[in-house]
């Protein structure tokens, strides 16, 4: 929480601009496109209402995405689950789509802020401050999520993995909008685990987890590890992965596998945690991940 | 800008800036000041108000985006002088000590028990927990609820 290290009145918004609802996402794209580098995207506002106050941004121009409810919504569709990137967390949270076929998703959710900041806080914004600590982020990364983003000129889809680009910035280009996050259907009987260590509940993760894998006779078939605020961007633990992969699941693997995620983190020391501490809680945390999944996916966990 | 909004049952229309706070429309220009200015970043939830029944921070929202919605306040809870049972449940338990948080806790307490009337003591934790309450008098608050979800039942 920055309550204490914030120099600056918060009273008001300290800072001029000119304020946009456009009613359509065409509309929306040619305010982008005119406003480009000057032009903030306004979704549930719980990051960027805080930046501006803070002047850590400065905005000249805002595009609210109130009206376009073509952005909102949770639907199965022919390639996976599709989520509008301004539907509420809350609404996600909520979700009996959700709830059944991603749980994974359900629970990273579940653990974000109060009930105030999802009911106002959308998926789309979560990934777009790009924060290394956003929640629903490690359980995308590992649940293999594609992101939809639109300008004037057409779509295009990224893969999460090449999504974050460092602390608050993204593969999206300045006149580009989020559009949707699509989710594709998850692979059958299969285990996964959210796992989160905030300093208060309320507070967003010193160390998060997430892990999706799945067991073929025995061994460890597809597998997923993300990790959130131990590098510049929300990682997948690639060698952990790779040393888990076609084995079977042995206490002893899943601690070299879990020794293993310093090769894939760079954690730095904040408010929040120690570095040291960070690397202590990373392989304590995608143990106990691993562990709960194999378990989930019937493999019997320890 | 031209605003026009429902506040406690009644319609409103309000000139603002775009840079005008919901907190700052409520508090100074409609002289409602049940909602609290406690951080201004959406960590303590003095400032919550019901948006369309949900519980939302009133510090981290723009005025020009309640365009057309519905906003409750701590001032639309008494119906005909009589206060809500929540209300009245706050002051039984001694909830209340200094009440800054009060009109906060007690609006997010009214969307739980409207969606869930009868909420356990995890439940009610969970729930208020982005109400902070600096006189720490969570025991009393959790009573406040539950005391109120009995007397609604009836
Ligand atoms: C008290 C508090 C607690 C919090 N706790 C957590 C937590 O536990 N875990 C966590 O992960 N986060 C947490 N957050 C951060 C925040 O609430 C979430 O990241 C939230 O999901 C942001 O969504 P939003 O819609 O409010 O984003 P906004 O603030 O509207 O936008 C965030 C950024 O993304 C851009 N943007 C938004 N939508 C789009 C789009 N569709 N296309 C392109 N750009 C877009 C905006 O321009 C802005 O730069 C917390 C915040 C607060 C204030
Ligand atoms: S004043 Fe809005 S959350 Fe603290
Ligand atoms: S009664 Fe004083 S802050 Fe809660």
């Amino acid at each position: 929480m920055s309550m204490w290290i914030n120099r600056i009145d918060t009273h008001i918004l300290p800072i001029n601009f000119q304020y946009h609802a456009p009613k359509t996402l065409e509309e929306a794209l040619k305010l982008l496109a005119e406003y480009g580098d000057e032009a903030k995207i306004l979704s549930g506002g719980t990051d960027l209402l805080v930046k501006m106050k803070q002047r850590l941004i400065e905005p000249r121009h805002i595009i609210s995405l109130r009206n376009l409810t073509e952005l909102r919504g949770i639907r199965e569709v022919e390639g996976g689950i599709h989520i509008g990137a301004a539907t509420k967390l809350r609404e996600i949270e909520r979700s009996q789509i959700i709830a059944e076929r991603l749980p994974l998703l359900h629970e990273a959710v579940k653990a974000i802020g109060s009930i105030q900041i999802r009911n106002m806080g959308t998926i789309g914004g979560n990934l777009c401050n790009a924060s290394p600590a956003a929640d629903s982020a490690v359980a995308l990364m590992a649940l293999g999520a594609e992101l939809h983003a639109q300008s004037i000129e057409g779509e295009r889809i990224i893969p999460i993995e090449n999504f974050f680009k460092g602390p608050g910035a993204t593969a999206l280009k300045p006149v580009e909008l989020l559009t949707a996050i699509r989710i594709p259907p998850p692979p059958e009987n299969y285990g996964w685990a959210f796992r989160k260590i905030g300093r208060t509940s309320l507070d967003i993760a010193t160390v998060n987890a997430a892990v999706l894998l799945t067991l073929r006779g025995g061994r460890i078939d597809l597998c997923r590890i993300a990790l959130g605020a131990v590098a510049p961007t929300p990682v997948r633990a690639v060698r952990a992965e790779e040393h888990l992969r076609g084995r079977e699941p042995t206490p002893e693997l899943i601690q070299e596998a879990s020794e293993l995620v310093v090769e894939d983190i760079s954690p730095i020391t904040d408010v929040r945690g120690t570095a040291e501490y960070r690397v202590e809680a990373s392989k304590a945390l995608v143990r106990d991940a691993l562990n709960l999944s194999i378990e989930r996916a019937g493999g019997g966990g320890r | 800008m031209k605003i026009r909004f429902k506040l406690n049952g009644r319609e409103i229309e309000a000139e603002v800036e775009p840079n005008t706070l919901l907190l700052n429309l409520l508090r100074e220009h409609l002289h409602l000041t049940g909602a609290k200015y406690g951080c201004g970043i959406g960590e303590c939830g003095a400032c919550t108000v019901l948006l369309d029944g949900e519980p939302i921070l009133s510090c981290l929202t723009l005025a020009v985006e309640v365009d057309g919605r519905e906003i409750t306040t701590i001032e639309g809870l008494a119906r005909d002088g009589e206060l809500h049972p929540l209300q009245r449940a706050f002051l039984e338990e001694g909830a209340v000590q200094c009440g800054f948080c009060t009109p906060g806790m007690i609006l997010t307490a009214k969307a739980l028990l409207d969606e869930n009337p009868n909420p356990s003591e995890e439940e009610i934790r969970e729930y208020l927990k982005g109400n902070l309450c600096r006189c720490t008098g969570y025991v009393n608050i959790v009573k406040a609820v539950k005391r109120a979800a009995e007397e609604m039942a009836r």
